[in-house]
């Protein structure tokens, strides 16, 4: 069985009719990642939050989440919140907006550690430590006393890949984890996410259209466009044949972008010639 | 924190002396003379120019503008606003209790405005676009557009005529502050309990609040955070309607027969009293320069980034 087995999800956005997520059936096998790609508004955030179900009240999703033998839609509130985090954990696209912009960093990891395991302080604190240090992130105690707004977007993408961590969660949700990055500080992200799902052994959903990223990370793919999935296979098959016109395009488009880099990257040169 | 404080009231100094010099100087712009204003109020029958400037000597109008602004701001630093034209009393002596009186008025009204507005506030921005949400708006709609004399005095006749609950006027205890309060809360909840509302709604949509619910933390410690940052936006407005609500008491004062600021100035006005004038704008003035930096300091405190500015 698979870790997560997401069946004919659909989800509707009741205020203006139009639907947001068309019958849409994936799975997630134990240990492996799997890619989301597509534009924006395709339905790939939608996809994550409605396995964490966490939809604004006029959103309605059906369909059936399966998570390592639990259907998800139909737990009750209590039960789905203590699974949020401790065995769902989610990284944003925003690290910068992640956190209360009125609080130290540490209180909200605080209250997410004190949550899912009863810590005291000093626990949270020596935990947190190592898992920070791990990310590369020195002087933990330090950040941990920092406002969001004394830290850099990449930072506070490490202090969430060090939450997840701690929290040794069974599915990673990260949604556009490097998109609002600068390229080292990709990098960086891209390694500790590496290192994440290699600590963890756990499965990943990765979301992002950046395909330098996901050829990376992902086993697996699926394409969405407007709402639906357009293709789907393991990564080597679609970055070697695509089927789907849209597909074709991405990977194509990719290709001549990373070509462009590679001149660029090989001296002056490479401008002239064009 | 503490040096930001100090820096913020220092600000607040320089912007007080220009509020005085313009308190002054409209007042100095009136077509009328002072002395003939003085001479009338003292009932003398027949106005002569040698009495006229003899007034002037005795008031010390014919000294130089500026030399006059000088003493007169040297003197409102002790609440020494001179004395009344139309009584001949000190100005603080009708003042002072006459503010005591609003500001207890105002304070008790804002605290109740700043808790409806909130409750309110909070609960509409959950039920978002359902039948409650649209119910308070609507009939918060209608509150704010019943003006607040009409309002009062069909409190006076529904409480305190036909059912003769509460008094219909005075402040001789508790009970007499609970019609006035309610009319200010009605009037003013309603319309500050949207600020809250729509700061509420920006921030359920914040990144962070989705994060700390992927994290699994319970809405209860959710609403905190939530309340933290909303709250951020709307206690500035909070702060600033203190004072407006202290300028704005008159009518519920003179419908409740309020021993205040506003039935004072409203015969300062009508009598021509200059000092009695001067020193009530002097007064409202810097209670806006008193409640912006209170607001400023306040916001400070709960939003680390604005510490560093200024």
């Amino acid at each position: 069985m698979h870790l997560l087995e997401v069946q004919h999800l659909h989800v509707t956005d009741r205020h203006t009719g139009s639907v947001l997520l068309r019958d849409s059936s994936f799975h997630v096998k134990q240990g492996s990642c799997l890619a989301i790609v597509g534009e924006s508004g395709s339905g790939k955030s939608v996809t994550c939050k409605s396995i964490m179900r966490l939809h604004k009240a006029w959103i309605r999703q059906t369909g059936e989440i399966w998570f390592k033998g639990e259907e998800l839609s139909a737990l009750p509130e209590r039960q789905m919140r203590k699974k949020r985090g401790k065995q769902l954990a989610m990284i944003l696209q925003h690290g910068m907006r992640a956190f209360d912009p009125t609080c130290v960093i540490g209180v909200q990891i605080g209250e997410t550690l004190k949550e899912h395991y009863g810590w005291s302080r000093a626990e949270i604190e020596a935990n947190m430590s190592l898992a920070m240090m791990s990310v590369r992130l020195n002087n933990p105690v330090e950040l941990m006393n920092k406002y969001p707004h004394q830290l850099s977007g990449g930072m506070l993408q490490r202090v969430m890949i060090a939450l997840a961590f701690v929290l040794e969660p069974d599915l990673i949700i990260a949604d556009e984890p490097t998109t609002a990055l600068d390229t080292i500080a990709q990098f960086e992200v891209v390694e500790q996410l590496i290192a994440l799902r290699e600590r963890m052994n756990g499965a990943m959903i990765l979301v992002s259209h950046d395909l330098g990223i996901v050829r990376r990370l992902a086993d697996d793919i699926i394409v969405m466009k407007d709402g639906e999935i357009v293709e789907r296979g393991s990564a080597n098959v679609i970055f070697s044949a695509a089927q789907h016109a849209y597909t074709q395009r991405l990977v194509e488009a990719n290709r001549a972008l990373n070509g462009h880099f590679e001149r660029l990257k090989g001296g002056g040169l490479g401008l002239v010639e064009h | 924190m503490g040096s930001y404080i100090s820096r913020r009231i220092a600000l607040s100094i320089p912007l007080l002396a220009v509020i005085s010099f313009l308190t002054f100087l409209l007042v100095n712009l009136s077509p009328l003379d002072p002395a003939e204003v003085v001479l009338q109020a003292q009932g003398v029958p027949m106005i002569t120019d040698e009495l006229l400037t003899q007034t002037k000597q005795e008031l010390g109008l014919d000294r130089p503008f500026l030399i006059r602004y000088w003493h007169w701001a040297l003197s409102c630093l002790q609440l020494d606003f001179g004395h009344s034209y139309v009584t001949g009393q000190p100005v603080w002596s009708q003042l002072g209790p006459a503010f005591l009186h609003t500001f207890k008025l105002t304070i008790v009204s804002a605290a109740c405005m700043i808790f409806f507005s909130i409750v309110l506030g909070v609960i509409c921005a959950w039920r978002e676009g359902k039948l409650l949400d649209r119910s308070v708006r609507g009939i918060s709609f209608f509150l704010t557009a019943i003006p607040s004399y009409w309002l009062g005095a069909m409190l006076v006749w529904l409480v305190a005529v036909k059912l003769d609950w509460l008094p219909t006027s005075g402040m001789e205890s508790y009970r007499s502050y609970i019609l006035p309060v309610m009319v200010l809360t009605i009037s003013y909840a309603s319309i500050y309990f949207r600020f809250v509302r729509s700061a509420m709604i920006s921030n359920l949509n914040a990144d962070y609040v989705l994060y700390a619910r992927a994290c699994g933390l319970p809405e209860k410690k959710v609403t905190v955070h939530l309340l933290r940052n909303s709250l951020q936006v709307a206690i500035s407005v909070f702060c600033m309607a203190i004072p407006v609500l202290l300028g704005s008491t008159v009518v519920v004062e003179n419908i409740f027969a309020w021993p205040g600021l506003g039935s004072l100035t409203v015969n300062a006005i009508l009598s021509r009293d200059f000092p009695m004038i001067q020193a009530y704008v002097l007064v409202l003035a810097a209670a806006f320069v008193v409640f912006n930096a209170l607001a400023d300091v306040l916001q400070a405190a709960m939003n680390p980034k604005l510490r560093k500015d200024l």
